[in-house]
């Protein structure tokens, strides 16, 4: 539906604007948008609203961010799902995908100190028993994320009336 | 005026002491002095051109691509303008000799009417319009004719309003849909009705498509892709406004190569050519820009929607825009000029907005208001043009 991809454009990218203002914007009642949200909630196209943090501007214990490459050994019936779900269930675990090319496992893991993380790949993730290899990299700095540029100087250059 | 100004006043040409300032321009100094202002004056998208455009333009200087182009513009490029109208507006021109390259669309205006209208010829403008039209059919010693058209028809012009205006000295007419300042658009079987008058009377039209690509509710109908108006047609266009590359300075202009030859010849001594760096980045944004420039089309349309029906709710009367990124409501019901109205909403609450009247006949009584802002801008000039009207109510 035409209006169903447009509102899950707009959520995506402001999960929090009132649905009065969705509803304005999408030329529909605001019933209308309330319905489509609690379905598209239902049908878990929506899975949650959720803001993008940058954590590095309060005062808080800076977080660590890890990559990790994961070999595995997929097993017999059930492949890369038995050992993804072993994975994902940490609550570690911020996200986890499955790749193409020399590694099968992307986990992304956040901790709050170095050894943290350390000690969850070196304890929890490594031994896991068809964990072949890991190899992990650590995020330095954070540009972009989820589409949204962190630091962006969006100033406004234009001069205020014009043709 | 002190009398050495007055003496250096003889030496400007009559042409140039008989044109106005631009309305537009007045209201920028006003403006410009003042901070903590929100803009709904801004003519242009609020957008920065797509990276991949900005990106081909600075692989082109890397390169040392830094020397004039063809007159006409950079065959690649007009190559890549003739398939982009014909795929898009179904018109086709013929890169070659029919395709010209400008400093903008501005150029491109200017280039039509120096080419093509004699001292004392008149010239219908359809009116609310873009503010150039009527000063340079003036510098050219044509006559600007105004056709005026009202909120009642949504600001579109009928076959008749064409008719009454035309005289034995009419030799063009000038449309500009979708429009500024309006937004109104026209359906293809009104531009019909509007051709068959302009056939009638053997007229050349200038039709100004700059903001073809954003319309919201109905697809754009190019004039020259009517019926047997290809051979009458100068058409304008350009990559600022869908392209969001207002400072690039790149339009084009396309026309029977008759007409093309005469424009070239001006533009061959005045301009040389267009930018060439320019000129790159518009080949990539008519071969990769599509889907952008969609992006982009979608979130004005979302937020001519927002604006428009909260300006109703505001108690201002709005026709729906179909294209551009203007609103022009009326504010005939606070008793002021679109004038007064600009001005004190921009001292009392702060809100820039371009008073209806500079646009020309018709416009009087309205405000334009551009939506090309953030969603949060435009709620915060909602919210004070409200408690402006409920001051002066
Ligand atoms: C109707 C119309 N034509 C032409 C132009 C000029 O465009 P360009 O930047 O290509 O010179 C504008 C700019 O506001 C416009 O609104």
């Amino acid at each position: 539906m035409e209006k169903e991809m447009e509102l899950l454009r707009l959520l995506e990218k402001n999960g929090r604007m009132p649905v009065i203002t969705i509803a304005k914007m999408l030329d529909l009642t605001v019933e209308k948008v309330e319905e489509r949200m609690s379905d598209l909630e239902k049908r878990k196209v929506i899975l949650g609203y959720s803001g993008i943090v940058d954590w590095t501007k309060v005062d808080s214990p800076e977080g660590i961010t890890a990559m990790i490459d994961v070999k595995v050994q997929p097993k017999r019936g059930v492949g890369f799902d038995e050992v993804a779900e072993r994975i994902y269930r940490f609550k570690e675990v911020k996200a986890l995908y499955l790749m193409s090319g020399t590694y099968d496992l992307s986990v992304v893991i956040e901790g709050t100190t170095m050894s943290e993380v350390g000690q969850f790949v070196s304890e929890k993730l490594s031994t896991l028993e068809s964990v072949l290899s890991t190899t992990t990299h650590f995020q330095l700095k954070k540009y972009k994320h989820d589409g949204v540029v962190f630091e962006d100087g969006d100033e406004d250059h234009r001069i205020v009336v014009s043709p | 005026m002190t009398s050495s100004q007055e003496k250096s006043n003889q030496y400007l040409s009559s042409a140039v002491k008989r044109i106005q300032p631009s309305g537009i321009r007045k209201f920028f100094d006003l403006a410009s002095s003042m901070d903590n202002i929100i803009s709904l004056g801004v003519g242009e998208p609020d957008y920065s051109t797509p990276w991949n455009v900005r990106e081909a333009s600075i692989a082109s200087l890397e390169r040392g691509i830094t020397s004039y182009t063809a007159n006409a513009g950079m065959l690649e490029l007009r190559e890549a303008i003739s398939r982009y109208l014909e795929n898009e507006f179904e018109t086709l021109y013929n890169p070659s000799d029919e395709i010209i390259v400008t400093a903008g669309a501005s150029e491109a205006i200017d280039l039509a009417l120096r080419a093509t209208v004699n001292p004392g010829e008149e010239v219908l403008i359809v009116e609310p319009s873009f503010v150039s039209y009527a000063p340079l059919v003036s510098l050219v010693g044509g006559v600007p004719v105004p056709v005026a058209t009202s909120i009642e028809n949504g600001f579109k012009v009928t076959a008749e309003q064409i008719e009454r205006c035309v005289t034995e000295k009419t030799k063009a007419i000038l449309l500009c849909f979708p429009n500024n300042p309006t937004g109104t658009i026209m359906s293809k079987l009104e531009l019909e009705k509007v051709a068959a008058v302009i056939k009638r009377h053997d007229l050349l039209v200038y039709s100004d498509e700059i903001y073809a690509e954003m319309t919201y509710d109905n697809q754009h109908v190019s004039v020259p892709s009517l019926d047997g108006m290809w051979e009458r047609t100068i058409l304008i266009s350009g990559f600022s406004k869908a392209f969001a590359m207002t400072g690039w300075r790149l339009g084009y202009v396309t026309a029977p190569s008759h007409l093309a030859s005469g424009m070239l010849k001006i533009h061959q001594y005045a301009m040389m050519c267009a930018s060439t760096m320019a000129q790159y980045g518009a080949i990539e944004a008519l071969k990769n820009g599509k889907e952008e420039m969609l992006e982009m089309i979608e979130s004005y349309r979302q937020r001519r929607n927002f604006f428009v029906s909260s300006l109703k709710e505001i108690g201002l009367t709005c026709h729906k825009p179909g294209g551009a990124f203007y609103a022009f409501p009326s504010i005939e019901s606070t008793g002021l000029s679109s004038e007064a109205f600009a001005e004190k909403l921009l001292f009392d609450e702060r809100v820039a907005v371009v008073p209806g009247n500079v646009f020309g006949a018709g416009g009087e009584g309205h405000i334009r208001c551009s939506y090309a802002s953030s969603l949060s801008q435009l709620e915060e000039a909602v919210e004070r043009i409200d408690s402006f009207l409920g001051k002066i109510r």
